[in-house]
């Protein structure tokens, strides 16, 4: 009953990632329940400050997921995500937050499996890292 | 621009009274969340008036509770806790409308897809995250504003890509409708792989003789521009107002002038194989793919021609033009019918059924030009190694499908009934052969298809034999086929010697649908086959509003349902042509004055050319937005926001998603 179940917030594309957590529910995959999706129209709507506020109210990972490259709905919504998640990934050691709870997923919308999986897989990082630092300073 | 927003103040100024709906879908919700806990936890919400949970809330008696509440309690918000918002946001939307409130002002938490259908043996953490997901939802509908659809005009007339026999059917339906239609067409002539076939299942109507009138049909009429030869470069623009770029190959022999007599293709001196006839048969550097060819106009083949200047000799009327070059053609379009078709599988993928290696194995689809009396041996089957008729053919099904190796688990469709209809073809000219289906299961599923598949058993005495064939090996001397199946039915091995073996390969996604995709922003399913925007309720939507899918592009399927999809997909296509205007996402940018600092970041973060400086602030060009939020992403002072997605909304979920509203009004009263 203690273990630790970490809270996920996970910043979603409307055209691919949300619609692949939609198959995932049409298909009855089973994930654990520890992310709460927030949808964008598309991942270059992902404002770095999203993701350190969500650290900040002591989120413990932080999901952000959009289409395959080359398949974003704005062309290259998806690159610009890319290159800000890699600048945060830098950034969040310095605020003692490992990068390893800042993850980047492409899942498109026949990817109902991959979403599932990839919520399985991040819970499990999450948990081995245990809760984030800035878990109690948030209080 | 700034002032935009204030447009509609009914639910800017008030406070927000809100009204919570938590749905129990049946038992698809119900059966796991505590959708009445969920509903009192609602209700204790702050600026929740209302909160209530209902069997079905898209139903109509679920929607009028919403607009009943909507008058009598004076909500000027929504949360509906249900399924996807892709699913019924709009069902939503509409019925806020009807009420007189602004569609904006509803927001969905997604308790289904996204909660108890993925956690169905954790009902207690499911009703825990269905109560987050409700908070983050009523966080975010208070700081929601209302917004206007801006409409543009839809241009009467369409694009139609691929000149198959979805795409020649599509087309036909809009010119009809009285659009301009503009088809176009990769190879030199209209006619797709239809045009290839010899008869069709179940009627053996013969496949040119009910192609080329429509062929001919497209040609005449007068809303139709064939344009073949041609590829799409680009595309720009959204529904309404497609701008396309289409370049129409050289072909070095002037359309206007060719009157399609062949004189040219008689005097070329060069021979290649000929793709229609798959390489069977051989066609001339200057050509016609196949005798009924729309349009009949020759094409010089760059790569095989001499320049010997023979065809230029010949040529009455003087069509021939060695110094042609490409043309762009730019089409301005309102909607676009995608009807790209399909590839075959390279049955070299399974090497050990010997295609290419081993000379009588051939395809279906070398066995339909085989057998046609315009293709490369005037009808006569005759086995490729040593030119006789073949007594005793095996018919391999399943050759790349239901093949989880071979990277397509799914049915192709056409392949049992093609087949069929390809040995009773045979058994028809020769019933002393002796004709073999191996099969995994026939599927016989359309209209007279059970039947003809009978009667191929019964009254033509072909054998069906249930197994899938491990492999086919061939004797050096006779070249002919030993085929070793496990006959599941018998649960025996078997053994048996054939003079030709014709492969059932898949359909696969045409070999430049990734092209096609970016192209158009199309999306694809997990089978490489263009989605559709619902499989059920949106069958030839995309959802690139204002592109329509038609024919095999979307998944295998055969005539008839190619022909239903390409009229359906036609008649989709028409509805906003038919409006002449359509309403418009207005999720776009928009600018903060006072904060903008004219930076000019966003600017430069734009890929369409949105944002310019007027007044070193930035401003922006909502007709042209598309509304990613790339700029407001990269914006350092929050001046540039997007439409319903502002800084302040997706914040409040943030906040609402990690903790209780006590917790967040302390930290507020604290800060
Ligand atoms: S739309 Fe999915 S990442 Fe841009």
């Amino acid at each position: 009953m203690s273990e630790f179940e970490p809270k996920i917030i996970a910043f979603m594309c409307n055209w691919c990632s949300y619609a692949g957590g939609d198959l995932a529910g049409t298909s009855r995959l089973q994930y654990p329940p520890n992310a709460r999706i927030i949808r964008l129209m598309c991942t270059a709507r992902l404002d770095p400050a999203f993701v350190l506020k969500a650290f900040a109210e002591g989120a413990d990972g932080v999901l952000v997921a959009g289409c395959h490259i080359g398949d974003c709905h704005y062309v290259s919504g998806n690159l610009k995500a890319e290159k800000r998640v890699q600048m945060l990934k830098k950034l969040l050691p310095e605020l003692g937050i490992e990068p390893e709870r800042l993850m980047l997923r492409w899942i498109s919308a026949a990817e109902g499996e991959r979403f599932a999986s990839t919520m399985k897989e991040f819970v499990e990082i999450i948990k081995k890292l245990g809760p984030s630092p800035l878990r109690g300073a948030a209080k | 621009m700034g002032d935009e927003q204030g447009k509609n103040r009914q639910a800017d100024e008030e406070e927000p009274r809100i009204g919570v709906y938590v749905c129990h879908c049946g038992v698809n919700i119900a059966g796991v969340v505590d959708v009445e806990e969920v509903a009192k936890y609602a209700s204790k919400l702050g600026n929740v008036v209302v909160a209530k949970d209902y069997k079905y809330m898209c139903s109509d008696p679920g929607q009028k509770l919403i607009q009943e509440d909507i008058k009598e309690n004076r909500l000027n918000r929504i949360v509906v806790a249900a399924c996807s918002p892709r699913m019924h946001e709009h069902t939503f939307r509409k019925a806020l409308e009807e009420a007189g409130l602004n569609a904006f002002l509803v927001e969905m938490a997604n308790i289904r897809e996204h909660d108890s259908w993925v956690h169905m043996n954790q009902p207690k953490e499911a009703t825990e995250k269905a109560k987050d997901l409700v908070r983050m939802a009523v966080a975010r509908a208070r700081r929601l504003e209302p917004q206007h659809k801006p409409k543009v005009k839809v241009k009467r007339s369409a694009l139609v890509l691929g000149g198959g026999v979805a795409g020649i059917q599509s087309a036909l339906d809009l010119a009809d409708m009285g659009f301009k239609v503009y088809l176009v067409e990769k190879t030199p002539s209209l006619g797709g792989k239809m045009a290839q076939l010899d008869k069709t299942f179940p009627t053996m109507d013969c496949s040119a003789c009910i192609l080329t009138p429509k062929m001919v049909d497209a040609a005449r009429h007068e809303n139709i521009e064939i344009i073949t030869y041609a590829e799409v470069e680009e595309v720009e623009g959204y529904i309404g107002n497609f701008r396309v770029k289409v370049r129409k190959r050289a072909r070095q022999v002037l359309e206007d002038k060719c009157t399609g007599c062949g004189l040219c293709a008689e005097a070329c001196p060069v021979e290649v194989p000929n793709e229609f006839d798959h390489g069977l048969g051989v066609r001339k550097a200057i050509y016609v793919p196949f005798p009924q060819a729309v349009p009949l106009v020759y094409t010089i083949d760059d790569e095989a021609c001499l320049g010997c200047g023979m065809c230029e000799a010949v040529c009455g009327p003087e069509a021939i033009d060695y110094e042609q070059k490409d043309e762009v053609l730019e089409l301005e379009v309102g909607t676009i019918v995608i009807a790209t078709g399909f590839d075959l599988f390279d049955a070299r993928r399974k090497p050990e059924y010997g295609y290419g290696r081993y000379e009588n194995v051939i395809t279906g689809i070398e066995f339909e030009r085989l057998v046609n009396a315009s293709g490369p041996t005037g009808g006569k089957l005759l086995r490729p190694s040593d030119g006789k008729e073949p007594h005793r053919i095996g018919f391999i099904l399943c050759v790349g499908s239901r093949d989880e190796k071979a990277g397509n688990p799914y049915c192709s469709r056409v392949c049992c009934m093609y087949s069929i209809k390809n040995a009773r073809l045979y058994k028809e000219k020769h019933p002393e052969a002796e004709v073999f289906i191996f099969y995994m299961d026939i599927r016989a599923y359309g209209k007279g298809y059970e039947e003809f598949y009978r009667q191929a058993q019964e009254e033509y005495g072909i054998r069906f034999i249930r197994g899938r064939p491990g492999e086919v090996v061939e004797d050096p001397e006779t070249k002919n086929l030993l085929v070793r199946v496990e006959d599941t039915l018998l649960a025996m091995p078997l053994e048996i010697e054939l003079d030709l073996v014709v492969l059932a390969n898949a359909i696969e996604p045409a070999r430049d649908s990734e092209k096609v995709q970016r192209l158009f922003r199309l999306s694809r399913s997990a089978d490489g086959f263009f989605a559709e925007a619902h499989p059920k309720l949106k069958p030839v939507d995309t959802l690139n509003d204002g592109i329509y899918l038609a024919g095999t592009c979307q998944g295998p399927k055969d005539i008839p349902d190619t022909v239903a999809q390409a009229s359906a997909a036609a008649a989709r296509a028409a509805i906003p042509m038919a409006k002449g205007e359509v309403e418009t996402e207005p999720i776009v940018a928009f600018v903060r004055r006072e904060l903008c600092i004219g930076c000019r970041i966003c600017e430069r973060t734009c890929d369409f050319g949105v944002i310019t400086m007027v007044e070193r602030k930035a401003q922006v060009n909502e007709a042209i937005c598309r509304g990613c939020g790339a700029c407001a992403a990269a914006c350092p002072t929050g001046a540039m926001q997007i439409r319903h997605f502002t800084d302040e909304q997706i914040y409040a979920m943030i906040e609402a998603a990690m903790r209780e509203e006590r917790e967040i009004a302390v930290k507020e009263v604290e800060g």
